[in-house]
């Protein structure tokens, strides 16, 4: 795609690791600042999807290919609801993570930190997934 | 904002309403930042201006460039969007002026919230604390939705691809 331009190639190199680090910390740092797993899913996206605009999709494919973001899809939503079940199993009701330690402030943190994890990584999987068939409904309909 | 919502209706090149709409949602994050919600500016900011502007050029790339020609007014529409948008601006005139102490919002739960986040849940970002804990119902809701619209993107188009594959092979 945009392979040639040698500026976009070497800026987006030094762009991409900052911002999925950036997506990290806007994952676990959300109970102290402003982000939260829907933010931090978007931006860890959004680096993926600047490095397949930049250098091919197919190279993106190569680093997360389908299963996995189907997997991260999946994975995601079963970890929040999972959460909400453990809870109960522990006494509770249902998503209340006070259950999941004995300490209720250490129980909620563990709970908000893992369902926001789950959220994250359902968010990201949503949007490359989204990208990586948009894409390959482009090739589709190119090869016919 | 108003000037870019109006380019956005009139504009038939569909590049270029796309890229209108990046504006208005950065634009709308600005506005959420002036109203101190920066949880709610970096969720418009993120999704509104950077991801649906990729998924809606991708779009694009799958469809045309170009709006179709539609000269005509349909009147019942316009009615319909008329009487609508007059009901709300209607409604707005009976709304509590913003930042005022004494509005509805801030005697329900909301004070409940500030007062007892801190020893209930924890974590100094109240933010957080009502979306997950407090609020954890609705935000597994909305995470099911996500999923469910990735889901759905799948089996439209997704799939058919598959089978055009089998198709060829067979």
């Amino acid at each position: 795609m945009l392979t040639q331009t040698s500026i976009l190639r070497v800026v987006s190199k030094l762009l991409i690791p900052p911002i999925m680090l950036f997506a990290l910390y806007v994952q676990f740092h959300g109970d102290f600042g402003p982000g939260g797993g829907f933010q931090a899913g978007v931006i860890f996206a959004s680096a993926f999807i600047l490095y397949a605009l930049i250098f091919g999709v197919d190279n993106a494919r190569k680093a997360t290919p389908a299963w996995l973001t189907r997997l991260m899809l999946a994975s995601g939503l079963l970890l929040y609801a999972g959460v909400g079940v453990v809870a109960m199993l522990l006494g509770g009701d249902y998503l209340d993570y006070s259950m999941l330690s004995s300490d209720p402030h250490a129980g909620q943190h563990l709970g908000i930190t893992l369902i926001e994890f789950g959220v994250g990584t359902t968010v990201a999987g949503a949007m490359i997934t989204i990208f990586l068939i948009f894409d390959g409904r482009l090739r589709a309909e190119k090869e016919d | 904002m108003a000037f870019t919502a109006y380019s956005l209706v009139r504009l038939h090149n569909l590049f270029a309403v796309v890229m209108l709409s990046g504006i208005y949602s950065l634009l709308a994050a600005v506005l959420y930042v002036v109203m101190d919600a920066v949880d709610v500016a970096f969720t418009e900011a993120a999704v509104g201006a950077g991801i649906s502007t990729i998924l809606m050029l991708g779009t694009l790339a799958l469809t045309t460039r170009m709006d179709k020609e539609n000269k005509l007014i349909d009147p019942v529409p316009l009615a319909i969007v008329t009487i609508t948008g007059a009901l709300l601006i209607y409604g707005t005139l009976d709304m509590p002026p913003y930042g005022d102490p004494s509005a509805p919002v801030h005697h329900h739960v909301g004070q409940y919230y500030i007062e007892k986040s801190g020893e209930q849940v924890g974590p100094p970002n109240i933010v957080t604390s009502v979306l997950a804990s407090y609020r954890g119902y609705d935000t597994l809701g909305e995470v099911t939705v996500i999923f469910t619209a990735a889901a759905g993107v799948m089996a439209l188009i997704g799939r058919s691809r598959r089978r055009k594959k089998k198709g060829d092979k067979t």
